[in-house]
């Protein structure tokens, strides 16, 4: 552990050293390097269906696991209903690119058009967030919970119930869209909007109703629209991974969208660590490729998981990252004071640790 | 007439059985704010504990009748879900009190799913049939059928509660509960020993759960997931009839069951059950987040 953590030092000192340009333009390097990537390894026969499938769904978890993050890590709430914005947002873009598509003449431009129908499936989900938003005026913490469970159960009824579209029988007929380089792309896009948004100053609203609600509307935030915001903005991601799964997948029910579903993105969420898109990142790759790697086990894979969870909660309850974040997800402004407010925390920490002198000062 | 009148006893039926699942979410609410989001797996638990026991006991041909049968299974049933809930308080609920209320929610989720995920691994995801305790006798009067299977449920019910009421406001371990969940700082002051009343709450409400789960059972098909169904429509009688009040939850369960029984007769499907009860339990979440019964808790700034 420490040999690594002296490799990483000196990885870190020699990045460092390199000129400013240099350094600002590393990161949107290797953001383009690795979009060639996506883009040329399926296509050269590199990876396999199989590896590209894993990769897709660890993909579409982190943009889930992202913006769950948004509402229970940054914001403090507690919600349990993720995948009921998923769903909204998979019908709703399987629907525009299986039947209205091609209705209204553009069945050949489909692919082109299926940023559009994400979109469009983004939003749809995201108005639906606003079901969530309002009771989250008068009610918190276990209640809010509820509500948001309710709301889950509620989309997967409703879904059930509406025989157009396949009722509990599904909905399929997606063209296989979704690939690598497309998640990819969907992932940088969110990373980067998530990561924007909570260093903005409406992003101090958001952190400031998890630290205390009474007091942040005390020094004029607005709680209710910030509120309203994160959820938005949240189902609307959801959504947008919905529509992602839906195209690789090629069939969606009801079911699949249950609370189970809910409870995988809580475990990436809280596995990586609340208050972190480092930690999301983190959390949905482990989890999804753990549980790829457990296939062999079968039906006992599943008991993983929660045990997992329960595990994670009882002796490490702050995740992998817990309230850090990566570097390069921190804005270059921010990066000098948050580093400084993490070494005046570790130094107050190992002040208060320390055995007081006994008879005073020696100095 | 007749009709409304059947609807009626079967809403009374299931609702019993919701209601006594759902004093088990309430009375670990009441007593330390955590939604105990794995008792409807416990309950699920409990109906395979009953499935094993009761066969067992009757394999054996002992030729005993079957109301001993059925309170030895019942008996049985009740010890063995009991000492699992509080096995799983001691060793996944316990560690987290101090923690923040999260973290015990997210905890008490993944329970759940292991009880679910363990089952299905072990035993398989085939339903299966409790054993018959005994012949089903089929009465009826003035055009209403009813059987003796369903008085049992109802009568076992109903008795249950008005137990549990007594237990909790006339003994000395019912006085400590709500102690407890009054003000859990200055009980352990008052010589309540916190610790042993929060098993004995989480063992009563499994065992409770454990009732209504071989009464369920005698009705109904088991499978490793019917607790998330079952589970889920508790806690929202406990919910509608306010989290933590005892009272309240036997309220909801009934209210509940007559939800789901009256679902398809006013609705044109039985698929919209789910639908109607959580829109109930949304829209009553918005206007009385306490519920019914429960009284508003104002919040300390």
């Amino acid at each position: 552990m420490n040999a690594l953590r002296a490799f990483w030092n000196r990885v870190r000192l020699f990045y460092e050293s390199w000129p400013p340009l240099l350094r600002r333009l590393f990161v949107p390097a290797l953001l383009v390097l690795f979009f060639i990537l996506a883009l040329v390894l399926p296509q050269a026969g590199v990876l396999n269906l199989y590896q590209q499938q894993v990769l897709i769904y660890v993909g579409i978890n982190i943009i889930l696991a992202a913006s769950l993050n948004l509402v229970n890590g940054y914001m403090g709430e507690f919600s349990v209903g993720h995948a009921g914005f998923m769903a909204v947002g998979a019908y709703v873009a399987s629907i525009l690119t299986v039947w209205a598509f091609p209705r209204w003449g553009l069945g050949e431009y489909i692919p082109y058009l299926f940023p559009v129908a994400l979109l469009l499936g983004g939003a749809a989900a995201g108005l639906t967030g606003l079901v969530v938003a309002f009771p989250s005026f008068r009610t918190r913490g276990d209640y809010l919970a509820i509500v948001t469970l309710a709301w889950n159960m509620i989309v997967k009824s409703v879904l059930e119930n509406i025989d157009a579209i396949g009722g509990p029988r599904g909905f399929m007929g997606m063209q296989k869209l979704t690939t690598v380089a497309w998640v990819y792309v969907w992932v940088v896009v969110t990373i980067y909007l998530l990561r924007n948004l909570v260093y903005s100053n409406y992003g101090r609203g958001i952190l400031s109703i998890r630290e205390d609600e009474i007091a942040s509307s005390l020094v004029s935030v607005d709680t209710r629209k910030v509120k309203i915001t994160t959820f938005v903005v949240a189902s609307f991601f959801a959504g947008i991974a919905g529509g992602l799964f839906a195209h690789i997948i090629q069939f969606i029910n009801p079911r699949s969208f249950s609370i189970l579903k809910s409870t995988d993105v809580l475990v990436m969420v809280y596995l990586g660590g609340i208050g972190s898109l480092g930690g999301s990142i983190l959390g949905a790759t482990v989890y999804t490729v753990l549980l790829e790697l457990l296939r062999p086990l079968q039906v006992w894979r599943w008991v993983v998981g929660p045990l997992l969870l329960v595990l994670l909660m009882i002796f490490r309850p702050r995740g992998i990252m817990g309230m850090r974040e990566w570097r390069f997800l921190v804005p270059r402004e921010e990066r000098s004071q948050a580093i400084a407010s993490i070494k005046e925390h570790i130094r107050r920490k190992r002040e208060a640790a320390a055995p007081v002198p006994v008879g005073g000062s020696s100095d | 007439m007749q009709g409304l009148i059947q609807q009626v006893l079967n809403a009374l039926q299931l609702g019993s059985v919701y209601a006594l699942i759902a004093l088990g979410y309430t009375m670990v609410y009441g007593i330390i704010t955590l939604i105990n989001f794995a008792h409807g797996d416990i309950f699920m638990v409990s109906t395979y504990v009953a499935f094993f026991v009761g066969t067992a006991v009757i394999s054996r041909a002992l030729h005993l009748p079957g109301i001993v049968v059925f309170i030895l299974t019942m008996l049985a049933t009740m010890f063995a879900t009991a000492l699992l809930a509080v096995l799983i308080e001691r060793f996944a609920y316990k560690p987290l009190r101090q923690a923040p209320r999260v973290s015990a929610v997210i905890t008490a989720l993944g329970v759940g799913l292991f009880l679910e995920n363990f089952t299905l691994a072990t035993i398989g995801p085939d339903p299966r049939f409790l054993p018959k305790f005994f012949p089903v006798v089929t009465f009826t009067w003035s055009g209403v059928a009813f059987s003796n299977i369903q008085i049992i449920i109802i009568a076992v019910s109903a008795v249950v509660m008005l137990l549990l009421d007594t237990i909790v406001r006339r003994t000395m371990v019912g006085m400590a509960m709500r102690a407890v969940s009054w003000d859990k700082f200055t009980a352990p002051l008052m010589g309540v020993p916190v610790d042993r009343i929060i098993s004995i709450t989480f063992a009563l409400g499994a065992s409770i759960a454990a009732i209504g789960g071989m009464l369920f059972g005698m009705v109904y098909t088991i499978d490793p997931y019917m607790g998330i169904r079952i589970g889920w429509w508790a806690f929202i009688s406990a919910v509608v009839g306010g989290i933590g009040n005892i009272r309240g939850a036997m309220l909801g369960g009934f209210i509940l069951g007559f939800v789901e029984i009256f679902t398809p007769v006013i609705l044109p499907a039985s698929t919209y059950r789910d639908f109607v009860a959580f829109s109930l339990l949304l829209v009553l979440l918005v206007f009385r987040p306490y519920g019914i019964l429960g009284r508003p808790v104002a919040q300390k700034v």
